[in-house]
């Protein structure tokens, strides 16, 4: 076995062992470790990439050689590195831009437990990522619930802490859910590694035997999992948590923890379930009338409320409604529209976030619209960085947003019982998206009634600059060659 | 039926506890009850987990008497995973606990709605 092979554990250990030593540490270094360790972990994933792409099959890495069904197993094809990497980057693109942020949200004494948070969702999202053990799944599933609350509840604002408490209880009847469904399907089966499982679900659904008690099952891990990534209509926690932590505690939750758990639902989807036995089952097409109500209803909430947070984080929830709706449109074409919509929300999202935060300090703090009158021209990079985040969530050509909707379409017209419905859902969404952030944009670059003041220099926020000139390049690249990024999605897909 | 019923009491037991504590977790307005309700489920899980892996007359897999037959023990995995779902839901428990202590600090009283409405009052004030 090649080396390569062994990176996502180093990488997963590496993430636990920096947030050790991060709580020993003060802010500076340790804000520094977490930095490091994002770029190295996104360095790392790019020859476990390689290894992928050059045999074109998944490697099952055993952990201290023990054969299954005892020993715990890692599985990585193509699309986990490559989702690994890009979450990575993203992640080391929020704590730099957010830096100024963070030090005028958290107590300087607690900055460093910050970061401490911050790496064990980085473990946690590379080990949902890499797992090959449902069990192992659950755990890291509350470990990244633990260390998402932290990230969120350490601003400690009355209503910081209420959204804490509300994403809290939301997760963890998701989490309770998912438990309870691995607990059916281990006595069902008497496995929780994935490959043991799926070969005995698969006879279990052939035989015709406890119907019932799988369809139970299948549907309480789906479920949770739902619950914890907001899909309509549990999104309610979405808006607070989103609205009120840091900027960077925003973009790593509405971009990375959420998307985590998706990822893992389409990697249970795929190697627990079966696709064939999913796909009979029924639960994709509540998956798909979920999504789409949520990109419906998510839109329309964006555009009654008045603060930019907030309008971000509502779209939040319209996004995981097209990822959901890519779900269970169809295993293939829908499913790779998904992983790549996953990928756009996980860059897009975090940047508007950060550029919001920008835009609303060059206002004097003010989060209301009618506060951001101008506001781009009082910082012009979060202008642009907002701009083109608010055109790739539209869906503008050369963008991400652009070809994740092409993508939905074009899955969309191999089912043709779904054809309509689903073209409808796009079109009204997106006229929907177009009003709130074209609405947004407008306001930001109008300077009707406001005094010019001299602009925010790109030298004086080296951080944010850093992170917003990363995301917005990574949008525009991946927009515009996206053909070699779908073609790895879609081989990624087919080793999952 | 009740003759099922019967035979299966424990997980029956188990997804009666489930729906006491999630509907506690999800409709309670106190914070502590919550919590509580959250204790409960999970407790449940555990149980139907750990009334899976016990089959009787068998042992913990535990070789004293120089049996290594497998079939005179049990499977020691449903423990271990019990094992470590609680280690879960003990560190939950004491986040939501610190949780709660913050939003008392601030706010006097445990009842969520209240809460909501004060942090509310709180934000307008302030703008």
């Amino acid at each position: 076995m090649s080396f390569a092979a062994n990176l996502p554990l180093f990488s997963v250990v590496g993430c636990l062992l920096a947030s050790a030593v991060s709580a020993v540490l003060r802010a500076k270094p340790a804000a520094w470790v977490t930095r490091i360790l994002a770029a190295l972990v996104a360095a790392a994933s790019v020859p476990v990439l390689l290894l992928g792409l050059k045999t074109g099959t998944a490697v099952t890495y055993t952990m201290g050689h023990f054969p299954a069904p005892w020993g715990n197993e890692l599985r990585f094809g193509i699309l986990e590195p490559l989702v690994s990497g890009i979450f990575a980057l993203v992640l080391l693109a929020c704590v730099v831009g957010g830096d100024r942020e963070l030090k005028r949200d958290i107590e300087p004494a607690k900055q460093n437990l910050y970061f401490v948070m911050v790496d064990l969702v980085l473990a946690a999202l590379l080990a949902l990522l890499y797992t090959n053990d449902l069990f192992t799944g659950y755990v890291f599933i509350e470990i990244c619930t633990i260390a998402a609350c932290g990230i969120l509840m350490i601003r400690q604002l009355g209503r910081t802490t209420l959204a804490a408490v509300r994403y809290m209880i939301f997760s963890l009847i998701g989490s309770g859910l998912f438990m309870l469904g691995i607990v059916f399907l281990y006595s069902l089966t008497g496995h929780l590694l994935m490959p043991n499982l799926k070969t005995a679900v698969a006879a279990l659904w052939a035989s015709g035997e406890s119907r019932t008690p799988l369809l139970t099952a299948m549907c309480l891990i789906t479920l949770g999992l739902c619950i914890k990534s907001g899909l309509f209509p549990f999104h309610f926690w979405m808006p607070d948590t989103y609205g009120y932590s840091t900027p960077c505690s925003a973009g790593i939750l509405s971009g990375l923890v959420t998307k985590g758990y998706i990822f893992l639902l389409i990697k249970i989807i795929r190697c627990v379930f079966g696709v064939e036995v999913f796909y009979a089952s029924g639960i994709q097409s509540v998956l798909y009338v979920l999504g789409v109500a949520g990109m419906v209803v998510g839109s329309i909430s964006a555009i009654r409320v008045n603060d930019v947070f907030r309008m971000i984080a509502f779209s939040s929830a319209a996004q995981i409604g097209y990822i959901f709706m890519g779900v269970g449109l169809s295993p293939e074409l829908g499913t790779a529209a998904a992983l790549f919509h996953i990928l756009t929300h996980a860059i897009t999202k975090p940047a508007l976030f950060l550029s919001a935060s920008r835009l609303s300090e060059a206002s004097g703090g003010r989060k209301r619209f009618k506060a951001l009158q101008g506001a781009a021209h009082r910082n012009p990079t979060a202008g642009a960085a907002f701009a083109v985040g608010c055109l790739s969530m539209i869906g503008v050509p050369l963008t991400m947003g652009f070809i994740a909707k092409y993508l939905f379409a074009f899955a969309a017209f191999r089912e043709n019982r779904l054809l309509v419905p689903t073209l409808l859902a796009l079109a009204i969404s997106t006229v929907l998206n177009t009003f709130y952030f074209a609405r947004t944009l407008i306001r930001v670059y109008n300077t009707r009634g406001v005094t010019p003041v001299p602009p925010v220099r790109l030298r004086t926020q080296p951080g944010y600059a850093f992170a917003a000139i990363l995301l917005t390049a990574e949008n525009v690249v991946c927009g515009i060659l996206a053909q070699p990024l779908i073609e790895m999605l879609t081989k990624g897909l087919s080793v999952l | 039926m009740l003759q099922s019923l019967w035979e299966n009491r424990i997980p029956v037991a188990a997804v009666v506890l489930f729906a006491v504590g999630f509907t506690t977790l999800l409709l309670h307005r106190n914070l502590f009850k919550k919590i509580i309700g959250l204790n409960i489920m999970d407790t449940a899980a555990y149980l139907f987990l750990t009334s899976l892996g016990y089959i009787s007359g068998r042992k913990p897999p535990i070789i004293t008497d120089g049996v290594t037959d497998a079939s005179a023990y049990v499977n020691p995995l449903p423990a271990g995973l019990v094992l470590t779902g609680i280690v879960v839901s003990v560190s939950v428990t004491a986040l939501m606990l610190a949780l709660t202590v913050r939003l008392y600090e601030r706010y006097h009283t445990l009842d969520l709605d209240k809460i909501y409405l004060m942090a509310k009052d709180e934000e307008e004030e302030k703008k």
